[in-house]
């Protein structure tokens, strides 16, 4: 380490009061920033859960689905419409819709039933235990073993409970990419069971899942879906969709923004307000170094070293808080939201670049005005 | 005849405008020869410090020049000057200017780190110039563990690291009592005083007079005696 970032380095840990206070700052504004975030990422994946868990190319809808959880049933018609679609490999019915089971406890527990197209069984989730043939005998049903699994008593192969005065039987327990946002437990069964256990209305898909036999031909299939008056949109497409509706339609990402602002805020006025009052402290020291022959751009150099080491030490501590905090957070609460990805990290990481940039700024402000002769002057 | 280590030729320096220009040196020109200390005295506000600022290269003088062993400092890029001073004069500030969360070693060591040498190499010329000023033991205290004596030392210490042919003093003795205050004075020009070397100092105090071996009087930014004589009788 050059000399002079190492009387940077020594005067700013020696100083353990206003390192400490600044550590404090900056790891809690990373943590908060992190945390809310992290809930956000956490809330906005499992809102696509049912999505990611069935993995379709394109998925067809009607043009009024904001998410995936509420759906409008279109007409059966429509999978003929869409199979004659050149460019379609296949086209295949979804069912998904709420329902209320009957544990064998007595208790009601609501839980979403996803029917899978009797035929082919795409978007099956991976068995952990059981037969996927079984999902054909009677009354069979899969329970996803996720972080609601237990609202259904645990089941096991052979457990039963009701649903709508129909007998259900496990028949396997599964395990899916992503859990469901709204806290309840899924079960798989095939789409004309979930037809004859659940009331429907007129039409009864709700989603028509596709696979084109190239990409290129997917803008054609969206192009003749439109006409048919429906919405086809592909995975990724689908699951920006309700990103978009829970970010601006439901106040959750105002909400964020603001907790997400505020922490952001609170770190760099803790930060700003800490190193100022250290750069007062030390002005004349500056001042001495500058009559001794330090040039402006070594003061610069060791004033930006002191706010960088600060903020990325207080980074790595609010990254390792956070993750150490969803990690218990999870031990207690198994369907705690919160994903620590990549972009969360690097919000983060800008945010906290920004506060060491301000608090040196005004830093280096004062340091590049004081002048040797103020020293000499007193 | 003396080397002649400073030559300070018609500087001036005003401050403010208008009604409150303040003409703090006007048309000041001096000398200082090598193997010579000398001291510039007289009453606040009489210029002392602004000159001093002047022929050190802190301050851009008005008018006039400044040479230092044949280079006209003025001339000199900010950067070249910085660097001209961190080779070339030591100072020791009234305050010391010590920093506090260093230890005394590396506050010695500064103006040599600041000329890029090693760290290890530097503390361990720190050690020894705290030797020469008297301060053997001392270089892993902080300099607040220090008496006022021992940090005017540190300091000084800290100013002749880098073995400049110039050194400047301001006030060295104003928060001492006057027998360190003498100590100090003694020292430096028995130890730190040489014929490759030319010592400046600032004072206020007649008590140390009788280390000089020329004194500079200023009043109203202008020399009005350099006679030692003359100064002591006054």
């Amino acid at each position: 380490m050059p000399g002079i970032l190492r009387i940077a380095y020594k005067l700013l840990i020696n100083d353990r009061a206003k390192f400490a206070a600044l550590l404090v700052g900056i790891t809690f504004a990373v943590f908060l920033m992190i945390e809310m975030t992290s809930l956000f990422s956490g809330i906005l994946s499992r809102s696509s859960a049912t999505v990611i868990n069935i993995g379709a190319s394109i998925w067809v809808m009607d043009p009024a689905i904001q998410t995936v959880a509420n759906s409008i049933p279109i007409p059966d018609y429509t999978l003929d419409e869409v199979r004659s679609i050149p460019g379609v490999k296949y086209a295949v019915p979804l069912y998904s819709s709420a329902a209320l089971l009957k544990l064998p406890d007595g208790t009601y527990q609501a839980a979403n039933i996803v029917g899978l197209d009797d035929t082919s069984l795409f978007g099956r989730p991976e068995l952990i235990s059981g037969n996927i043939q079984d999902i054909f005998a009677e009354n069979a049903f899969i329970a996803i073993q996720d972080s609601e699994f237990y609202k259904l008593e645990n089941p096991k192969i052979g457990s039963e409970f009701e649903l709508n005065e129909h007998r259900g039987v496990i028949v396997g327990i599964a395990h899916v990419a992503s859990s469901g946002l709204f806290g309840v437990p899924t079960l798989y069964t095939t789409y004309n069971r979930a037809l004859q256990y659940i009331p429907n209305a007129r039409f009864t898909i709700s989603y028509l899942l596709v696979e084109p036999k190239t990409r290129a031909d997917i803008a054609e299939i969206k192009r003749q879906v439109a006409k048919s008056g429906y919405l086809a949109l592909t995975h990724d497409e689908f699951i920006a969709k309700i990103s978009d509706f829970y970010t601006y339609h439901t106040g959750i990402g105002t909400n964020m923004l603001i907790m997400t602002l505020i922490s952001f805020i609170i770190g760099l006025s803790i930060s700003g307000q800490t190193f100022y009052t250290f750069i007062l402290e030390n002005i004349e020291k500056f001042g001495a170094l500058k009559a001794i022959g330090a040039k402006s751009r070594e003061l610069v150099t060791m004033i930006l070293f002191q706010a960088g080491f600060v903020c990325l030490t207080g980074y790595g501590l609010g990254v390792g808080l956070c993750a150490g905090m969803i990690w218990i957070a999870r031990l207690y609460l198994p369907d705690y939201a919160a994903i620590i990805t990549a972009v969360n990290l690097s919000v983060a990481f800008v945010m906290v670049v920004l506060i060491a940039a301000i608090s040196s700024y005004i830093g280096v402000r004062k340091v590049l005005t004081i002048e040797p002769f103020d020293i000499f002057r007193g | 005849m003396a080397e002649v280590a400073i030559d300070a030729v018609g500087i001036s320096k005003s401050f403010g405008e208008g009604e409150a220009l303040t003409k703090a040196v006007q048309n000041v020109t001096f000398t200082v020869n090598f193997g010579e200390m000398l001291y510039v005295v007289g009453p606040s506000g009489s210029g002392k410090t602004t000159m001093l600022s002047m022929i050190s290269g802190i301050l851009r003088p008005d008018a006039g020049s400044v040479t230092i062993e044949g280079t006209e400092i003025w001339s000199l890029s900010t950067d070249a000057l910085a660097e001209f001073r961190l080779h070339k004069i030591g100072f020791v500030f009234q305050d010391y200017h010590l920093f506090p969360r260093l230890t005394t070693a590396e506050n010695v060591a500064i103006p040599l780190i600041l000329q890029k040498r090693d760290w290890d190499e530097s503390l361990v010329e720190a050690e020894k110039d705290l030797e020469i000023v008297g301060l053997k033991g001392r270089a892993n205290l902080p300099p607040v563990k220090l008496s006022g004596g021992e940090q005017q030392r540190v300091a000084i210490a800290r100013a002749i690291i880098s073995r400049p042919d110039i050194l400047i003093l301001d006030e060295p003795t104003a928060s001492l009592d006057g027998e360190t205050g003498r100590t100090i004075l003694g020292f430096v020009r028995d130890k730190i005083l040489s014929d490759k070397r030319a010592i400046v100092i600032i004072t206020h105090d007649s008590r140390i007079y009788e280390y000089a071996d020329r004194i500079v009087k200023m009043e109203d930014g202008k020399v009005t005696a350099a006679d030692m004589d003359n100064l002591s009788a006054q």
